[in-house]
């Protein structure tokens, strides 16, 4: 979905959201309180430059809005596959975003992700996937890789991925297998803005995403693991 | 004599920088905790899934570790690889070790088990900084072959301390994967020299993205993950305003033409002295800002 009608659908035309070229930024009125909304759009790669513009928007949310939640829209491509980027430490420059989502969620900021176009691996690990939770849209693709570069590097034949792209969960792009894994904890459908209003409801602030794996049959093993070198002798 | 630690497995670095016979292993291979993807591609798995944890001393000291083995499939981290490492570190919440060492070496995401691994990474990612928060200091020592990449790279810069050594490498994309995206022109994978000027470990303790630069030396990683044991650095608004300005600040010294290679230009504009000949350069003979 085009973020100008998502965004339009949930808090009316006069949003207040802003575009400034990938970013996206604003503080948008919502049951009587105010979200900060941080988000990318035209499927942004992150590097350095776009990791620290979302950082220095959450960051300025801490400092001058203590405990106003943050909702991330989420459409990237992935991280930045750029030389100057490897040399300038985007690996730093997207933990310092990460950190910095993840010290407002401990300074009681509920911090939630929303996948409203598409996810990829380094985009996403840092933004969605750190939030208290993170939410899609049900047209949304999350994937880690795109399979032909996938098979390159895997080194496994493009035909086999293909097929286990359409039935196997792990390599499955779409949503619905993220909430069966437990890395997205639900699809928004219908009335969205009654969707964003349980989301903020009920942002779990534990990591329960390996339980929910779990309960849901789409990521088995995780959970026992945790608990089995918690037990181990 | 020296011993390398790029060319130790995954447990003889645990058992050469530990103190002597002090490692007790959780989940060992005899547990053979296995992948569970990897079956259905006609790969083989390992019965550690590529990664030994337990509790161990160092000088003295209770500590927990974790070392990811390069050898299988190149540290990828899958489904139960993740698990384990998101075990430890709750268990370490739980059982307040002095530190909590992390032999990380890995490519990120284990693509074999691609949506299952981009998760886990998020889990150990979480699972770490809820350490950093409790105060309890994370240690990561890249040295290995394979390097520190993807979401792993991300994982061991949100850690209390960072010991490389100048073979290490630690970045979030590799050379070979922005090649085939962007051209050779944009980065030319198989010039080695150049791999190392933008990844490796000079220019990260260089640019102050690693802590402490040691030699490929077993004993060296040792004494550096003895002086890190108190390296416990919560994460505090003004921390993060501190990094924010220094890495903005960094990224605009490539504001600026470069005539030449990029790496020289950005030591010089750091202030690094003699920036031509870091390349040639012993660890031990590097001075920065």
């Amino acid at each position: 979905m085009d973020w100008n009608t998502l965004a339009t659908t949930l808090f009316g035309p006069a949003h207040g959201i802003a575009q400034d070229g990938d970013l996206l930024h604003g503080g948008v009125r919502f049951d009587n309180a105010t979200l900060t909304v941080i988000g990318t759009t035209n499927h942004a790669p992150i590097g350095v430059r776009l990791a620290l513009a979302q950082a220095r928007l959450v960051l300025d949310t801490i400092a001058q809005h203590p405990g106003r939640a943050i909702l991330l829209l989420i459409d990237t491509q992935g991280q930045q596959l750029r030389r100057r980027d490897e040399l300038l430490g985007i690996n730093r420059a997207m933990a310092h975003l990460g950190m910095s989502i993840d010290l407002a969620r401990r300074r009681g900021h509920r911090v939630l992700g929303l996948v409203y176009d598409q996810a990829l691996s380094g985009g996403f690990i840092t933004s969605g996937l750190i939030a208290d939770a993170c939410d899609a849209l049900p047209e949304a693709e999350i994937r880690v890789m795109r399979i032909p570069a996938m098979a390159r590097v895997t080194k496994l034949p493009e035909a086999l991925l293909t097929e286990l792209s359409q039935s196997n969960p792990v390599f499955a792009p779409g949503v619905a297998n993220y909430v069966a894994m437990g890395g997205v904890r639900r699809l928004w459908r219908g009335d969205l803005p009654q969707a964003l209003r349980e989301a903020l409801a009920d942002a779990p602030t534990e990591d329960r995403r390996a339980l929910d794996g779990r309960e849901r049959g789409g990521r088995t093993m995780a959970a026992d693991v945790i608990e089995r070198v918690l037990a181990a002798p | 004599m020296n011993i390398s630690y790029s060319e130790c497995s995954a447990r003889e670095r645990i058992a050469l920088l530990l103190d002597e016979g002090s490692f007790h292993e959780w989940l060992p291979p005899s547990e053979r905790v296995t992948s569970p993807h990897l079956a259905q591609l006609g790969v083989p798995s390992a019965f550690d899934d590529g990664v030994a944890i337990g509790r161990a001393t160092l000088a003295g000291r209770p500590v927990f570790v974790a070392a990811q083995e390069g050898e299988f499939m190149g540290g990828g981290v899958g489904e139960v690889h993740g698990a384990k490492l998101v075990g430890l570190f709750r268990r370490a919440l739980r059982e307040r070790p002095d530190a909590v060492l992390l032999l990380a070496e890995s490519g990120g995401v284990r693509l074999h088990e691609a949506n299952a691994g981009l998760i886990a990474v998020s889990e150990v990612m979480r699972a770490l900084l809820d350490l950093r928060a409790a105060g309890i200091p994370t240690i990561v020592l890249i040295g290995g072959a394979n390097g520190c990449f993807g979401g792993m790279g991300i994982v061991a810069r949100c850690a209390d301390r960072i010991v490389m050594s100048d073979i290490g490498r630690l970045a979030m994309s590799g050379p070979e994967v922005i090649e085939a995206s962007n051209g050779v022109d944009e980065f030319d994978s198989r010039d080695r020299a150049l791999v190392w000027r933008t990844t490796g470990g000079k220019h990260r303790w260089l640019s102050g993205d690693c802590d402490l630069l040691v030699a490929d030396e077993l004993a060296a990683f040792r004494a550096a993950a003895i002086a890190s044991l108190d390296a416990a650095a919560p994460v505090t608004l003004a921390g993060l305003e501190d990094e924010h300005q220094l890495l903005s600040e960094r990224l605009h010294l490539l504001d600026a033409p470069v005539d030449g290679d990029e790496a020289i230009a950005l030591w010089t504009r750091l202030g690094v002295p003699a920036p031509q000949r870091v390349p040639e350069l012993d660890p031990g003979e590097l001075t920065r800002p």
